[in-house]
């Protein structure tokens, strides 16, 4: 039971990221009618963002390194901590947290340079030239993170007091049995924020009418003298935005390297095509659950009925969806179906 | 009777022909001294190529094997301060490059891929014409290069791949290997696991899902189960996968008091950091401390895992804070060149590289066959594991394996793992043809 609940506690938090990436990425599509294979790039290109923002904050002065005699060798202590001393030490444990406030204008720049410069002359262009220019975007972006900062991972640990595990299990006596990092829970909790953010900020602006109204019918939007096309480029904004503010967040779970946005990219698309093409509400869902499955399907007990199951949940899940149910869970009808 | 038939008689017919065959058959007969052997130097310098990963998972690594490769060509043309050339303790070579040519190289990069790999390797061959292919990171690279190597008739100097099967079941007689393998991993690791951890352990594996992964999974099992430890699971995961918390979850209630990560780059880094986060670190079962164990170490990957390598054993081929002579020559030229110290990775390459050129030299000829011959059975020493032996059953190098653990308190950004034991060579050493390692050499290929 308490590997049951471990399990399922894991799913979630794993769903929530996949439902934080895929909610850009349908966001995008269904405004703008954009395939964007970059999203995932922008994914990295957040995580990088704290990347940046640690090196920033720990600009080091060199100091000869006596303990290596060999050659000339340096060592290096930041100016924060020389100058500030532990709230300089403090300031770059709390890294992370700070990247979230540069991060965010960071993203919408680099949205808005996208969507401006390369994204809208695509816009009237079949969903095959869509997904060449935005995967070669990709590509051109990991390789400039690549040359920047090399290939391996970078650390960029949470901060201290939430470095840890919480002993959930003490709360129904059997301690030590569910554990679980602080640190997945408060991305568990930010992915459910924003979440809800981005559907409160639609559903309950006028801004966000405007937009919805806008998915259903464009051309009458326009009629009616409103600008859509500038309110679809604000929210590809948003898009970019959160795609980078999970990037950011994601960084203590797994240190970031130029390649991570690939690895997420066919995921999210996965969870996108169950969720429905364009669908904001169908791909948070079926990010959750797609996340719950590949957790259970990563039992020891499940993998001992069917081997190898981990590893092709999700695209067996996809297969099914899309065989019962073409246009995928909450898929508006016509999108996307031939 | 025609003239036809009166001047071609079968008698004179029969004649003719062995003539024209003997004649046919001369240019060969009298050629094949001058190209004995595929892609043989003809001017004044011989090409080498280092096929390393210069993209993907692996490009830092890489990028340290480029390095050396580089410095040891220039140690070879006698330039820069020699290096491991002054330690070695073969004095053929003269630091008038090989044979009295100019050594010269092209790279390629594998993208840690096999199909890339052997592209970049035959253009090599076939288009740049070189005498000897090295370079490595993945064994699945490795190991399908050797392959490719031996169908050419070029040798492959292996360099960092850590499979038995390199030299086990997929050994050739034209692949030689100086990094040390799994098995010896297990070898190493085991007495200081036992004196550590003690005799009564449970050990959960999880896996990289490759042929390095399987082989180390069942060396190590085989060290440990021998200590007394039982094995509770063995879990394979995919390469890459980022995320291994689904597979750390069902350790937590699993019974296990030692989780063994078979992992190495960024799955390390990965898996590693996941697994402190999940806190098993800090967990107690069975009454005792639970402990982590990344049975092969790399100080390059180590710094992608920041503080969570501290206290974790493993093991490594070679670390620059070694004192013998021959680590401190190889550090202090690779430290003036680049400002920092080489991997291991970059020492193996380096030492692969000396190696070659000096069984050509020692063979007076860059044929394959010949300089095979040279390397099989040498042993020598002054290239920082102590005294070793290129064992001739399988093309394997047999010498010191480091112990190490994640330092609690580094000194510096280089600082990051502390030699904990030197293993004699005699505890790492094994008979070729053991079960894990059963396979042939075949016939040496000249290629030609």
């Amino acid at each position: 039971m308490d590997a049951i609940v471990l399990q399922f506690l894991d799913g979630l938090a794993k769903g929530g990221n996949y439902a934080l990436i895929a909610l850009g990425l349908t966001l995008i599509f269904g405004t703008l009618g954009v395939v964007n294979f970059a999203h995932g790039a922008l994914f990295m290109l957040g995580a990088f963002c704290a990347v940046t923002v640690q090196k920033l904050l720990t600009l080091s002065e060199r100091v000869k390194d006596e303990s290596i005699t060999f050659f000339d060798a340096y060592k290096e202590i930041p100016y924060l901590e020389t100058w500030f001393g532990d709230t300089g030490h403090m300031l770059i444990d709390y890294s992370v947290p700070i990247s979230l406030l540069a991060a965010i204008p960071v993203m919408l720049l680099i949205g808005l340079a996208m969507e401006r410069g390369l994204i809208r002359f695509f816009y009237h262009r079949s969903h095959a030239e869509q997904i060449l220019v935005t995967f070669g975007l990709a590509i051109v972006l990991q390789e400039l993170v690549k040359a920047q900062f090399g290939a391996n991972p970078i650390p960029t640990p949470a901060p201290e007091v939430v470095a840890g595990s919480l002993d959930i299990g003490v709360w129904f006596n059997v301690e030590g049995s569910i554990v679980y990092p602080y640190w997945r829970l408060i991305y568990l909790a930010f992915s459910t924020v924003v979440i809800s953010a981005v559907f409160a900020f639609l559903q309950f602006t006028t801004f966000g009418m405007v937009v919805r109204a806008g998915m259903q019918d464009r051309e009458t939007v326009g009629l009616l003298g409103i600008n859509v096309q500038r309110r679809f480029t604000i929210v590809f904004g948003i898009a970019v935005i959160v795609a980078g503010l999970a990037g950011v967040m994601y960084t203590p779970i797994q240190s970031p390297d130029y390649h991570m946005g690939m690895d997420f990219l066919v995921l999210s698309f996965v969870v996108v095509v169950v969720g429905g093409m364009g669908s904001l509400p169908g791909a948070v869902l079926a990010g959750f659950l797609l996340g719950v499955l590949q957790s259970f399907a990563s039992m020891n007990e499940v993998k001992s009925i069917i081997p190898g199951i981990d590893q092709v949940i999700i695209y067996l899940v996809a297969v099914i969806v899309l065989q019962v149910r073409p246009r995928g869970l909450l898929g508006r009808k016509g999108v996307m179906e031939g | 009777m025609t003239v036809f038939n009166k001047g071609v008689s079968r008698r004179s017919l029969m004649k003719g022909g062995v003539a024209l065959t003997a004649g046919l058959a001369a240019p060969h007969f009298f050629t094949k001294g001058a190209y004995a052997y595929l892609n043989e130097p003809k001017g004044g310098s011989v090409t080498l190529g280092f096929n390393v990963p210069q993209s993907g998972a692996y490009a830092d690594e890489g990028a340290d094997e480029l390095r050396a490769y580089q410095l040891a060509v220039k140690h070879i043309n006698g330039e820069g301060d020699g290096g491991m050339l002054n330690t070695f303790t073969s004095k053929a070579l003269k630091g008038n490059g090989i044979l009295g040519k100019k050594v010269e190289y092209v790279t390629g990069d594998t993208q840690t891929k096999s199909d890339a790999a052997r592209a970049s390797a035959k253009r090599m061959i076939e288009k740049d014409g070189v005498v000897m292919v090295t370079g490595g990171s993945s064994s699945g690279v490795a190991i399908a290069v050797q392959s490719l190597c031996q169908e050419a008739g070029i040798i492959f100097m292996a360099g960092l791949t850590h499979s038995n099967d390199t030299t086990g079941k997929d050994r050739r007689a034209n692949g030689f290997r100086h990094f040390f393998n799994a098995y010896q991993s297990g070898a190493a690791l085991a007495p200081v696991l036992e004196a550590n951890y003690g005799k009564d352990r449970k050990a959960y594996h999880l896996t990289a899902d490759y042929t390095w992964g399987w082989t180390q999974e069942e060396s190590i099992a085989n060290a440990t189960e021998a200590l007394g430890w039982q094995t509770v699971n063995k879990v394979r995961t995919p390469l890459g996968a980022g995320d291994f918390s689904q597979y750390i979850t069902p350790v937590l209630n699993s019974g296990a008091d030692v989780l063994i990560l078979n992992h190495y780059g960024k799955d390390m880094v990965n898996s590693l950091t996941q697994a402190v986060q999940f806190g098993l670190r800090d967990k107690q079962v069975n009454g005792k401390d639970f402990v982590i164990v990344v049975p092969l170490y790399s100080r390059l990957m180590a710094q992608g895992a920041g503080e969570n390598v501290k206290g974790i054993f493993g093991s490594t081929n070679w670390h620059w804070s070694l004192s013998d002579e021959g680590s401190q020559a190889f550090v202090k030229s690779f430290g003036a060149e680049y400002g920092f110290p080489p991997s291991q990775a970059a020492h193996t390459c380096y030492v692969q590289t000396l190696l070659y050129a000096d069984a050509a030299e020692r063979a007076g000829t860059f044929a394959p066959c010949d300089l095979g011959k040279a390397l099989e059975g040498f042993e020598f020493d002054g290239m920082g594991n102590g005294p070793t032996l290129y064992r001739a059953d399988d093309h394997q190098c047999f010498k010191k394996v480091l112990v190490v653990k994640g330092k609690e308190n580094p000194s510096s950004q280089f600082d990051l793992l502390e030699v904990v034991q030197e293993v004699p060579r005699e505890q790492v050493t094994y008979d070729a043809n053991i079960p894990q390692f059963a396979g042939s050499l075949g016939s040496c290929n000249n290629g030609a």
